[in-house]
């Protein structure tokens, strides 16, 4: 098998706070391959977004903090590098997507000067070449008028086009991973359609892997070819997508597929939908048993007590549950 | 409340401070001499078993007066924190809920702001005779464009809150909404804001006294004391150093208390949201 | 047929621009535009379109949080278009509101007992015993323990949260719920659960929906009726088995084509709408819908399109359909 591009085992994050620890990442453990689009998917809270924040070692600081595990990229473990190593390497080799493009955005420089920033910064460019790349940066994310916007700053620009400016900033250096994190969650959906058909395309051009994180199946879906499913801090389910949608096994992620209210063509939907029970558990307390238990309509006694390993299947399906098999 | 001390130390420091003050204040006519009575005899002395601090150009003795200054100077600070609060929470409420008289007041409430506390204090205390009263009336004027414009822009974000939209169409009326929904997030930048009135109005008050446009001269405040010593400091430094560092010390321990309460109140609402 | 709890007609809402010193007006927003639609007791009308079309303004012009720029608004059948603060109370009463943020919908500071209590007091309805058993009956009825009543809003979840809501927006048994995205900031599971119940207390108390949404698949599960919106205007509005089995209107065919679809062997080749959402302050002349519509003649560039009704009860604004 290929090497893959990025390799996490056992990734273990906690946030101190006054009220406890929180065990937000609570020992996951994947792998993308180079050019592959894996999904993680979950509700908030699951852990997903903390996973992203790990892998870029750009957790709050003085609040959370990686406790255990490695993130291998490139042959070296993220987090045993010093800070200088991991700036070059963040915006540079792994590059990043996320939900607000506002905030993400420096609002008092234009959106040239911020591609050229990143390109000069990483690729020691000359400023005329790193100008030129900006305006075809944006051409290549299909920003109108390309050249005469790159002197625009961020709040010239909508929301969609905000989000086409950092995949432009994020595709400016030739990364081997994009991180995207709930990429088009605040978009409108004909814009957030635009968005994911720019990213899948620009895939295929630059070959990087993508990390997709979405609370989205209906993104997934379209966007991804391997998914996690998180719940609590945890891996419950990993699956090729077909294999997931066709064949769900954990009981969390069968709930989650059911209360999709969803438009399928020409099936008309049941009014009611399926319902999971129960709130999504506080991460304060540590957890002995599964996770979902205490929600799941299938548990048993042994389900509160031991934690189920993951198990996996020629396919390449896992699951991490008593009562369900790969 | 060893855990309140440990993580706001400002606070308690100021308030030890203020509430040391406040005794002294009250105790200062049991545990000191008339602060009036002349000795004549005894002019300018340094401190000694006698007089502590010392006595002034007039043998008055300058601990005793040093602390029925104090009584002067809360009595100033607190009542101007409290009238100038009470009357710009009133204003500022009615500005900030309803917009039809909002132009009006904060136009009226600008003109106010600019007319400095010094100049209004000269001109009532010209017009009337100079009392405690006047210089609590002519600093309280001044301060209440402040709380005004501070509770109408607290009154400006909330009443912008989904809740208030629900109220609203849960039928309550605009009076309700704001003493229910609106009044309450007030409250923790008021009493911040207060402290740092009472600081400044202790200090306008001992500035008017030194500019024998404040309390009269007769009173002990420490704005006084130092206005009357100021051509002995060579001579006698203690009879303004003792009033001075009074003064120094309060207006300390005020701030201090205010900026503790600032980021206490800021981090319990934070957390809260 | 009954009488509709709401009935708006031509509802229009401009806001002014102002800039400068002077607070002149430069120009004006048309967040609503004419938008006419009335919903039957029990019935739930959804209304769907991007952000900025419009939908919330609808929404707040109906409960009178806004004071609309032309065109009436009957709720039972009265005219409460201009109604004054003092003669609009008693009217509110049949209309309440669900928000979208669970967070700031319900006061920091207040109780839950206090929050869901408020309506009941201002109608003089009940007296204080009276008020508290009926809001342990409601937190009871929108599945939350009584005990609930005592504590603050910010110890509870947020689907537990927009239960509270909705438990407030009950206590005057309305005739009319507008729900304003209710269920957008929810994770899935406990949207389900949410809007379960919301379709429950329809099937008990008769309520009618008013229900504003970005989400075509949750519009899909509550609606009865959808109109769908475009920078202020109503483009189309269908029962929804019609809605989604015909769409008629350019925008709705692109609108449900582009609702990413759980299952990926579904992935299409299709319909993306190019370009952005046009501003409201300059909307296009002609068809609002023409700069980014894939099938524009040049008739819709020039001439606005008119609802019309094309079957029972299908309306759409169009020159394209004959």
């Amino acid at each position: 098998m290929e090497e893959p591009v990025l390799d996490v085992r056992d990734l273990r994050t906690h946030f101190f706070t006054q009220d406890g620890v929180t065990r937000a990442v609570d020992g996951l453990s994947f792998t993308i391959a180079p050019g592959e689009t894996l999904g993680i998917v979950g509700e908030s809270g699951c852990g997903k977004s903390v996973t992203a924040l790990s892998i870029l070692r750009l957790l709050p600081a003085g609040l959370g903090r990686t406790v255990g595990g490695s993130i291998t990229f490139g042959g070296r473990d993220l987090l045993t590098l010093d800070e200088a190593e991991m700036r070059r390497i963040r915006g540079d080799r792994i590059a990043m997507v996320f939900q607000e493009p506002m905030t993400s955005l420096n609002p008092v420089l234009t959106v040239g000067e911020q591609i050229a920033e990143a390109v000069m910064i990483h690729q020691s460019k000359s400023k005329s070449e790193a100008w030129a790349r900006a305006a075809e940066m944006l051409t290549l994310v299909r920003i109108p008028d390309a050249a005469r916007r790159v002197h625009d700053y961020p709040h010239q620009f909508s929301g969609g086009m905000r989000q086409r400016v950092m995949i432009a900033i994020a595709l400016s250096c030739h990364p081997q991973l994009l991180i995207a994190d709930e990429p088009t969650t605040a978009l409108d959906v004909t814009i957030q359609a635009q968005i994911l058909k720019l990213m899948l395309e620009l895939k295929g051009r630059i070959g990087a892997a993508i990390l997709l994180i979405t609370h989205d199946l209906g993104v997934v879906a379209e966007t991804c070819q391997r998914v996690i499913v998180m719940y609590a801090g945890r891996k419950v389910e990993e699956a090729p997508v077909e294999e997931l949608f066709d064949r769900p096994l954990h009981p969390y992620t069968r709930g989650l597929m059911g209360s999709i209210p969803r438009h399928r063509p020409g099936i008309a939907p049941s009014r009611r939908l399926q319902e999971i029970p129960g709130i999504v558990p506080n991460l304060r307390a540590p957890v002995a048993g599964c996770a979902f238990a205490p929600r799941c309509p299938q548990a048993t006694p042994r389900c509160a007590a031991e934690a189920p390993p993951l198990r996996r299947d020629a396919t390449g399906h896992e699951v991490s549950c008593w009562e369900a098999s790969p | 409340m060893k855990r309140f001390a440990r993580r706001n130390p400002t606070i308690v420091i100021g308030a030890i401070l203020l509430i040391l003050v406040a005794l002294a204040a009250i105790a200062a006519p049991w545990v000191t001499g008339d602060p009036q009575l002349l000795t004549p005899n005894d002019r300018l002395q340094s401190p000694n078993a006698n007089y502590w601090l010392g006595t002034d150009h007039l043998g008055r003795d300058v601990y005793a007066r040093t602390l029925h200054g104090a009584r002067i100077s809360l009595l100033v600070g607190l009542t101007v924190a409290a009238l100038s609060v009470a009357i710009g929470l009133f204003i500022g409420l009615a500005a900030g809920y309803w917009r039809r008289v909002d132009t009006l007041v904060m136009r009226f409430m600008d003109g106010l702001m600019s007319i400095p506390a010094i100049l209004l204090a000269i001109a009532l205390v010209s017009l009337n005779k100079a009392s405690v009263f006047i210089v609590i009336v002519a600093i309280t004027i001044p301060e209440i464009p402040r709380v005004v414009r501070l509770v109408r822009s607290v009154v400006l974000t909330v009443r912008e809150m989904p809740y208030i939209e629900a109220a609203v169409s849960g039928g309550s009326r605009g009076g309700k909404i704001v003493i229910r929904h609106i009044l309450p997030s007030t409250v923790a930048p008021l009493i911040v804001q207060a402290t740092y009135i009472a600081a400044s109005a202790i200090l306008i008050e001992a500035g008017l006294s030194f500019l024998g446009a404040g309390v009269p001269p007769e009173i002990p405040t420490w704005g006084n004391m130092i206005a009357q010593s100021r051509l002995f400091v060579a001579r006698a430094p203690w009879t303004v150093f003792a009033p001075g560092t009074a003064l120094a010390l309060v207006i300390l321990a005020v701030n201090l208390v205010g900026d503790g309460l600032r980021d206490f109140l800021d981090v319990r609402l934070a957390r809260r949201m | 047929m009954s009488e509709p709890v709401v009935a708006v007609s031509g509802l229009t809402k401009h806001f002014p621009v102002r800039r400068g010193f002077l607070q002149r007006q430069v120009a004006t927003v048309r967040a609503v535009d004419g938008v006419t639609l009335s919903i039957a007791p029990g019935e739930t009308l959804c209304l769907v379109g991007e952000s900025g079309c419009g939908k919330s303004t609808v929404g707040r012009l109906i409960l009178r949080l806004m004071q609309s720029t032309a065109g009436t608004i009957h709720l039972r059948g009265t005219d409460v278009t201009h109604l004054g603060d003092a003669a609009m109370r008693p009217h509110r009463r049949h209309a309440q509101m669900v928000f979208q943020d669970p967070y700031s919908s319900l006061n920091p500071r207040l109780t839950v007992g206090t929050i869901v209590a408020e309506p009941l007091e201002n109608y003089g309805d009940l007296n204080a015993a009276g008020r508290t058993e009926k809001v342990a009956a409601l937190l009871d009825r929108v599945g939350l323990r009584a005990d609930a009543m005592r504590r603050y809003a910010f110890e509870f979840s947020g689907g537990q949260r927009q239960r509270l809501g909705i438990a407030r927006a009950l206590a005057l048994d309305p005739g009319l719920i507008v729900a304003d995205e209710a269920v957008s900031a929810l994770d899935v599971s406990v949207q389900a659960q949410v809007l379960n119940l919301l379709m429950d207390l329809q099937e008990e108390r008769n309520i009618a929906y008013l229900f504003i949404s970005h989400d075509l698949g949750v519009v899909e599960h509550i609606g009865h009726r959808i109109a769908v919106m475009y920078l202020g205007e109503i483009v189309e509005i269908a029962p929804k088995s019609a809605l989604f089995a015909t769409p008629l209107h350019p925008y709705t065919q692109a609108l449900i084509a582009a609702a990413p679809i759980a299952d990926p062997r579904a992935r299409s080749e299709r319909i993306v709408l190019e370009g952005d959402l046009p501003s409201p302050m300059n909307p296009p002349a002609g068809c609002r819908f023409h700069t980014r519509c894939p099938v524009a003649i040049a008739r819709c560039r020039s001439e606005a399109p008119v609802l019309r009704v094309r079957h029972e009860g299908h309306a759409v604004a169009c020159h394209l359909i004959g």
